[in-house]
């Protein structure tokens, strides 16, 4: 499973401080959302698109990840215009298609976009770690932070169990059908996922007990505060107030 | 199941964020230290879990799994739920951020209240009961999940009416199928490792 393919790269965005990135980017996607009309949702999605262009990262990935989000999206298409009061546009049988749904299902679907586009140029571009990192100095509880490090970093490990699992299965003729023998063999699968994750649990904890683990994870690199931290979070933070005034 | 980014409405996305993070601090209230590892490694392994595809017919369902998860972690489904929808977000782009809150919500809710109707019967009573507990727990978790995403979407707009009746009967077979999956894991666990049943969650 590799799944920080955006995070390797030398842009600008990818030197950014990541603490900067959540202090200045998390109000600005929620500004997005909150945004109503054509305009602002617009403008949101020419600077995604300008952010993701800065990014350098590599434009025929970003299209397979935006197809993900766009599948909800048109399925909103198949009906939205339809249900939303106004004016009709045009009439399949009794179903009528409103200028006003279709303004609607537009200004989503920009939204949408443009919140994506910007999650991946600034969020993907950062180490998972390195994000945890910056959640730390930004007072997230400890607790939680703790959980999702060792959630993301046993990930990798769970699946290799589970692909050996499923490999042993794939070896035994397992065949999956839509029938009771498919269901309960799947149900043992993750029964004995569960089990084999328990068990690892408990060593870690008592590995970790052993080497005298505090509540606390030394970390070498540091976070450094540079002009083009202050640049960058000074113009989302413009960008962020025309959106909301306009 | 997750709503995407931009769809839902600022009161339904401030809503589901605001019922998350209370239910998220009273999970992590519950989750002492010593806890964690077992809390995350059991999260990275419903993960996985839920990236299974079983068939369905000429299609096939992903498992969400969010009854169990519920059983077994209690009120800790909360902070589990929460950081698998954010590692999501982040690397897959399912959900997003700005729905985090509300989708975290629509499937630890559910978790919880599978929790608490079901987890002391698993415990106590024999492997059909427990079975049928599985079962219950499996499409509760689905069927209200599914209950969920549909009122925050008609609470956005009247407009997402028909969308929304959709989405709740699309999950109809998901949820038969979440239950007899469900059901069988936890006669499962009752028999190889019955202290995850107990312990974990409490």
């Amino acid at each position: 499973m590799h799944l920080e393919e955006f995070a390797e790269g030398t842009s600008f965005l990818h030197r950014l401080d990541p603490r900067v990135k959540f202090i200045s980017v998390m109000p600005y996607i929620f500004v997005i959302a909150f945004i109503q009309g054509l305009r602002g949702p617009f403008l949101a999605l020419m600077v995604s698109l300008s952010m993701i262009g800065l990014s350098r990262i590599s434009f025929k990935k970003v299209i397979g990840r935006i197809i993900v989000v766009n599948a909800f999206i048109l399925f909103l298409w198949i009906f939205l215009p339809f249900s939303y009061p106004g004016e009709a546009v045009f009439n399949i049988g009794p179903l009528k298609a409103t200028y006003e749904g279709f303004l609607y299902t537009f200004s989503i679907t920009l939204k949408a976009n443009a919140i994506v586009l910007t999650t991946i140029a600034v969020f993907g571009t950062t180490k998972v770690f390195s994000l945890a990192h910056a959640l730390v100095h930004l007072k997230v509880p400890n607790k939680l932070i703790h959980l999702f490090f060792f959630f993301y970093r046993y990930i990798s490990v769970l699946h290799e169990e589970y692909t050996r699992l499923k490999n042993a299965m794939t070896i035994r003729c397992f065949r999956p059908k839509t029938n009771m023998h498919t269901y309960r063999t799947y149900a043992y699968l993750i029964g004995m996922l569960i089990v084999k994750s328990y068990d690892r649990s408990r060593r870690i904890y008592n590995a970790m007990v052993c080497r005298g683990f505090s509540g606390k994870f030394p970390i070498v690199s540091h976070f450094e505060f540079k002009k083009v931290d202050l640049f960058f979070g000074f113009f989302i933070i413009v960008i962020t107030f025309t959106l909301a005034i306009i | 199941m997750h709503i995407s980014e931009g769809v839902l409405s600022a009161p339904v996305l401030v809503a589901g964020a605001l019922l998350t993070v209370g239910g998220t601090a009273l999970g992590l209230k519950k989750m002492d230290y010593e806890k964690i590892p077992e809390v995350a490694v059991l999260s990275s392994a419903f993960f996985v879990a839920s990236f299974i595809h079983v068939p369905f017919g000429p299609s096939s369902v992903h498992l969400v799994l969010n009854g169990l998860v519920g059983i077994i972690l209690g009120w800790m489904a909360f902070p589990s739920i929460l950081v698998a929808l954010a590692l999501q977000a982040l690397l897959f782009q399912f959900g997003g951020f700005t729905s985090l809150g509300i989708n975290t919500f629509n499937m630890a809710a559910p978790a919880v209240i599978a929790y608490y109707l079901f987890n002391f019967l698993i415990r106590k009573a024999n492997h059909l009961i427990s079975m049928l507990a599985g079962f219950g727990a499996g499409m509760i978790g689905v069927g209200l999940g599914a209950l969920f995403v549909a009122i925050a979407l008609v609470t956005t707009g009247e407009g997402f009416l028909n969308v929304a009746k959709i989405l709740v009967v699309a999950h109809f077979p998901v949820m038969v199928i979440e239950g007899i999956v469900t059901s069988f894991c936890i006669v499962f666990l009752k028999k190889v490792k019955p202290e995850i049943l107990g312990e974990v969650g409490r």
